[in-house]
């Protein structure tokens, strides 16, 4: 028979590899931010974010096009991927039951799990192809169709935390169903959506992956839809397999503002859910 | 109160509000949960439904408003009438049937929007779009929901910060604001204390002059107190049905003996 104390004993040592693991969970980002900043923060300057590549040899220059590119990409993924996801997402959560419900969720759960570099191909294969060249735009195809499985079921998620009993009180006042979905249960869950969409929106940004063969990457200034566009992780990821020092900098630079935009939007979201169901709208 | 109500509703009005069940029964899927109903609401009157959890009478009150319609595998059988139209007649719009009927549930459930929105949100969809008629029916409505004078000053503030029973009074003024014929309360005091409870009591006496409210509730001194009709629920059955003087008094039934005296419930 066990007792007390060595029941103590093992609780306590328990209790301490749970902390040690929380800890471990948090070290990698600790860590990458750490060496990040340590690497990174000696190349950032305002030039970083204003100027564009330098030819090799040339030191200074910035990646404006770069962040410029990620920007317009983000954009494009968002105008696909977020009204088809959270369109999606109301279906799910209105038509639970439906067989169609049933497997849109479950090949959304695919899509969301499927690697982002198949997501790449995919979009080659449509658009790179058939257009003949690479494109912004299949860049933006590629990243929002990452979006909606993961703007779906965060959308289909949080409307299903809205009382019911909310809408029932809109149905018995004489609301039709849709007016009731779109006024009653999307404007409560607005918060928590919000909150998904910008989840969704950092994922993408620091993709390189589904970039590398249809946005393509571009040492010179282009916004245009149509043409190669630059992104954050195609610059950081063709200057870090470069053999030149200052390119080495600028990878570590540019990786420390992708970092931050990621971080930015993260905290954004966590504001965004802190207010749900709170105080008035309007 | 009774000056604003419209003229043309009150010389007309006799009959207006009427209600009738015949052999009315509905099952959720394979369970059946009321059992051939049949009886007449009158016009302009209280009318409790009583009975132990699970005897079908808030199934009853969702069936008038075909708020049920909502749950996946429902039917029904017989017949529910609203003003001598079956509520369940294909050409009837739903949405039409659902304004001319209010309702307020037992957890009281204002949108997470101001007082005034709250109230203000039926009207709309009637196309009531002009700031001067919805304010003018805002105010009459929680005015007559009796909650005016405690919100006046803050009506533009969330409805969520009220109390309890103030919230519950402005979902009361809420479905008011609809002007309906039919007011249902699921077990609308339920979860109040007793000052709130009595608040809206009196409230349920005043408005009985102008619609019909059907109340369900679990609180036998509430429909005593509060009710001229009371109808017995047991298990998906209509036991008894009559003035509820009666019904509390010199019941015909046993079954609503046993649940009246509490040997039962």
């Amino acid at each position: 028979m066990k007792t007390a104390r060595s029941r103590h004993l093992v609780s306590g040592a328990m209790i301490g590899l749970t902390y040690l693991a929380a800890i471990l969970a948090t070290l990698p980002l600790l860590l990458i931010l750490t060496h990040l900043l340590r690497k990174g923060a000696s190349s950032l300057s305002l030039a970083f974010f204003t100027h564009m590549p330098r030819p090799v040899g040339e030191p200074g220059g910035g990646m404006a096009n770069a962040i410029v590119g990620t920007l317009v990409l983000i954009g494009i993924a968002s105008v696909i991927g977020l009204p088809i996801g959270i369109g999606a997402g109301l279906y799910l959560a209105e038509k639970k039951s439906t067989p169609l419900a049933s497997s849109v969720r479950f090949l959304s759960d695919v899509l969301n799990g499927l690697p982002s570099i198949v997501i790449g191909i995919f979009a080659w294969q449509f658009l790179v192809r058939p257009i003949g060249h690479f494109s912004a735009l299949a860049g933006g195809v590629a990243l929002g169709s990452m979006m909606i499985p993961l703007v779906t079921r965060t959308t289909e998620e949080m409307l299903l935390v809205v009382p019911t009993s909310l809408r029932e009180a809109a149905l018995a006042l004489g609301y039709p169903r849709w007016r009731t979905s779109i006024s009653i249960v999307l404007r409560t869950a607005l918060a928590g959506i919000v909150t998904g969409a910008l989840v969704a929106v950092a994922r993408i940004a620091g993709e390189t992956a589904p970039l590398l063969f249809t946005a393509f990457g571009n040492q010179f200034w282009s916004t245009s839809l149509r043409e190669p566009i630059a992104a954050l992780p195609l610059q950081i990821f063709n200057y870090a397999i470069s053999p030149y020092d200052e390119w080495h900098r600028q990878a570590w630079a540019g990786a420390l503002v992708l970092i931050t935009i990621v971080l930015i939007i993260s905290i954004a979201a966590r504001f965004a859910t802190r207010s749900r169901f709170g105080a008035p709208v309007d | 109160m009774t000056a604003v109500a419209p003229v043309a509703a009150l010389a007309a009005a006799d009959t207006t509000g009427t209600m009738e069940a015949s052999d009315f029964s509905f099952w959720y899927g394979k369970k059946q949960a009321l059992k051939s109903i049949t009886m007449t609401v009158p016009p302009r009157s209280v009318t409790a439904l009583i009975g132990p959890s699970g005897c079908g009478k808030s199934t009853f009150l969702r069936s008038i408003n075909r708020l049920n319609d909502l749950i996946p595998g429902v039917r029904h059988e017989g017949d529910l009438r609203l003003d001598g139209t079956s509520v369940y007649d294909p050409s009837l719009d739903v949405v039409a049937l659902r304004q001319r009927v209010g309702m307020v549930f037992q957890r009281w459930n204002p949108f997470p929007k101001s007082i005034y929105e709250n109230v203000a949100y039926g009207p709309r969809i009637n196309g009531i779009g002009d700031e001067a008629s919805l304010d003018e029916i805002v105010e009459r409505s929680l005015r007559r929901a009796t909650i005016w004078d405690e919100v006046k000053d803050r009506l533009r503030t969330s409805a969520l910060g009220l109390s309890g029973g103030q919230q519950q009074r402005v979902c009361i003024a809420r479905a008011l604001a609809n002007q309906p014929e039919v007011l249902l309360l699921d077990e609308p005091a339920s979860a109040l204390d007793p000052s709130s409870t009595q608040r809206i009591e009196e409230l349920v006496y005043e408005l009985k002059r102008e619609l019909t409210i059907v109340i369900v509730t679990h609180n036998l001194q509430q429909a005593a107190r509060a009710s001229e009709y009371t109808a017995f629920f047991f298990m998906g059955e209509l036991v008894e049905f009559g003035p509820t003087e009666q019904i509390f008094t010199s019941p015909r039934e046993e079954r609503t003996e046993a649940y009246i005296t509490g040997r039962f419930g």
